[in-house]
């Protein structure tokens, strides 16, 4: 495997090994060996303040987030920073104690994350039983029938455990436990046939899209995060934190991808003020329309995934590695939430719950809703804050062994 | 969907709107909604026909559990016979009848089979056909709900009846529970490739719960909330139709 030789200036820099003694058990492939980059912690900590604030229905405050100005949302930055983490901390693992060790700890973090996802659903079947009983319009007989799935509970539990039946807001996580599942493969031929790694991924993305290949649901449909699609960010993420972003350093730093990233950035958002403001669409030739409808989140629709692309792009160049705001205490609510993301994800989705029983039994009002996002957040990082806390006592008290490994947990690798 | 720019004109129409709101709250509903909520630009061209030179306008209203009210006074107060009532006084001299097409849940596949028979038996110069919330609540797969909203359609302009789409009430109760948002899009989608008016009920209703109109949150108001809303959707739809179909160009200007 050739060595990616590093440059200093480049952003998205991650410390490439030197030359490794060739006595090492483990294959050598360049993977990182320490430097955390804060900037991935600080955008997935944002990701998921802005998950929690679009999962809460109705929210005013929910305009704030990147989801009403262009085409992609929190959960490409989640996916991407999350495949980008994982391969930080696995491949590092994967290199020096091998396949089957890595493997083992990828596993056993994906149990972890079904074991979040099926306390989600139980809390998800108390809220929808409470609303779904007390629930006394008349003007709303038929919303009424969304207890209808719970007639048949021999089926619909055991869908909900296969996970082929997901209420609404909780996709996420099915597509994290598949990604996370197939990943031991993926990371080694990552780390060892890394541009064959992401042609296959590719391949795959545009295979799905020619023979509609997805997931099915019960009792009908497909997965609303069709793995086979999402799949392509998080590889990406893989393979930007193995050594893909110093390959493309070049081009990441080139001003003529800055100006294509920026003029692509305001288009998209002038396509997203049309379906706000529809007197707008006039103005959009129907060519165009034609071209980029429907924009299909499903199946990561190609302007999504560029849309991605170009935010990245104009973060990176905004945002460098040694940004001095990351180092001051106003990043680091969001930079903790970011390193602890399955709790604080579990907790948002849970939060999320919660604001919008407090909306519906308090009131609706704008200050509701605005005390609710906010005490949200605030909660979420109090318990982020609490996790941190947690474990450098954990790690300091007597009797723990000295870890050798980074912490997985805390450089939250794990999706 | 389509929050946060809407927002900004609930609230500053809210501003604009409120001293004439309060004066007639007190007897009956304002039922107040933006310009940009309720006019489009297309066009109901057979209904206009009906309506300058048959001088008589049939519409059918198909849909499911949204479209009727229960109890005994249920269907005079729904939105169809609301519907009906305010284009009979707004338009004088045209028969105008309103028909109901409700089957409670039936998906849109299951409603777009009904067209055919519907054009015969009825004979309508414009259907409303109202659809989604059976659709998401059965976790139906949204691109069958495009296929199926695009076959009804091309059913009715085939049999000449024009149409307009009507999609979800906006129920913030249950908002976490039912993923309206890939439903809503799919509508939008095929009322653009048809170039059909699409009579947004889900923002219009959201717009009335953020001005204050309506508590939508309430637990129990009871029927009579219900039967307020749906006399405010069918003078609502009313107007919506007659700017589609522009009966009277001269008395428009």
């Amino acid at each position: 495997m050739p060595q990616v030789p590093l440059r200093p200036s480049s952003i998205w820099a991650i410390p490439v090994p030197h030359e490794r003694p060739p006595d090492m058990h483990a294959p050598v492939a360049p993977v990182v060996t320490s430097g955390r980059d804060l900037r991935l912690d600080l955008f997935r900590g944002i990701a998921l303040w802005l998950i929690f604030l679009d999962h809460i229905p109705s929210n005013l405050v929910a305009w704030v987030t990147i989801r009403n100005y262009g085409f992609s949302d929190a959960t490409e930055i989640f996916v991407f920073v999350s495949g980008y983490t994982a391969a930080f901390v696995y491949g590092k693992e994967m290199s020096e104690r091998g396949f089957v060790v890595a493997g083992a700890r990828i596993l056993k973090r994906t149990w972890q994350i079904y074991v979040a996802h099926v306390f989600l659903f139980a809390i998800y079947l108390a809220e929808i039983s409470y609303v779904a009983t007390s629930f006394e319009n008349p003007l709303y007989a038929e919303e009424m029938n969304i207890l209808d799935f719970l007639k048949q509970p021999d089926v619909t539990i055991i869908q909900a455990l296969l996970l082929k039946f997901k209420p609404s807001n909780m996709d996420v996580l099915p597509l994290y436990i598949i990604l996370l599942l197939l990943f031991p493969p993926t990371l080694w031929l990552l780390l060892f046939r890394s541009t064959l790694a992401l042609g296959a991924s590719v391949l795959l993305y545009v295979l799905t899209w020619e023979f509609n290949w997805n997931m099915p649901s019960y009792p009908s449909g497909h997965w609303y995060f069709n793995p086979f699609a999402w799949q392509l960010l998080f590889v990406f993420g893989a393979w930007c934190a193995l050594g893909g972003a110093q390959r493309l350093s070049g081009v990441l730093q080139s001003r003529i991808t800055l100006a294509l990233a920026v003029a692509y950035l305001a288009f998209a958002f002038v396509i997203t003020l049309t379906w706000y403001l529809p007197g707008m669409s006039q103005y959009i030739p129907p060519r165009l329309e034609e071209v980029i409808y429907p924009i299909d989140k499903v199946n990561l629709d190609v302007l999504r995934f560029a849309h991605f692309l170009a935010l990245a792009v104009v973060t990176m160049w905004f945002v460098p590695r040694d940004w001095p705001p990351l180092k001051t205490w106003w990043a680091w609510p969001p930079i903790i939430c970011g390193q602890h993301s399955l709790e604080i994800f579990c907790l948002g989705v849970f939060l999320s719950f919660a604001a919008h029983f407090a909306m519906v039994e308090i009131s609706g009002a704008f200050w509701v809703q605005f005390v609710a996002s906010a005490l949200g957040i605030v909660i979420m990082t109090a318990a982020a804050a609490m996790i941190t806390w947690y474990k450098r006592l954990e790690g300091r008290s007597p009797g723990s062994r000295p870890r050798k490994t980074p912490d997985a947990d805390l450089a939250g690798g794990e999706a | 969907m389509r929050t946060p720019i809407a927002a900004c004109f609930a609230v500053l129409s809210l501003v604009v709107l409120s001293p004439a709101g309060t004066a007639f709250a007190a007897e009956r509903q304002t039922c107040e909604i933006p310009g940009y909520l309720l006019f489009g630009n297309n066009e109901l061209k057979r209904a206009e026909a009906a309506v300058t030179k048959d001088r008589r306008l049939t519409i059918a209203v198909v849909g499911t559990g949204s479209s009727i009210l229960a109890g005994p006074d249920g269907p005079p107060s729904a939105y169809p016979a609301r519907l009906e009532a305010a284009l009979k006084q707004r338009l004088p001299g045209v028969a105008v009848k309103v028909v109901t097409l409700v089957r409670t849940r039936l998906s849109a596949e299951d409603l777009a089979q009904g067209m055919g028979k519907l054009l015969i038996d009825e004979k309508p110069d414009l259907v409303v056909w109202q659809s989604g919330t059976v659709d998401a609540i059965r976790r139906l797969e949204p691109d069958d709900y495009r296929a199926a909203l695009d076959e009804g359609v091309e059913t009715l302009h085939k049999g000449g009846a024009d149409v307009v789409l009507m999609n979800m009430q906006y129920s913030p109760r249950t908002d976490t529970m039912i993923a309206l948002g890939p439903y809503a899009d799919a509508m939008r989608v095929v009322a653009q490739q048809h170039e059909i008016p699409l009579f947004d009920r889900f923002a219009i209703m959201r717009y009335w719960n953020e001005s204050g109109e309506f508590d939508l949150f309430s637990t129990s108001h009871g029927v009579e909330l219900a039967k307020r809303v749906h006399d405010c959707l069918g003078r609502a739809l009313s107007q919506f139709v007659i700017d589609a179909a522009h009966p009277n160009p001269a008395q428009q200007n």
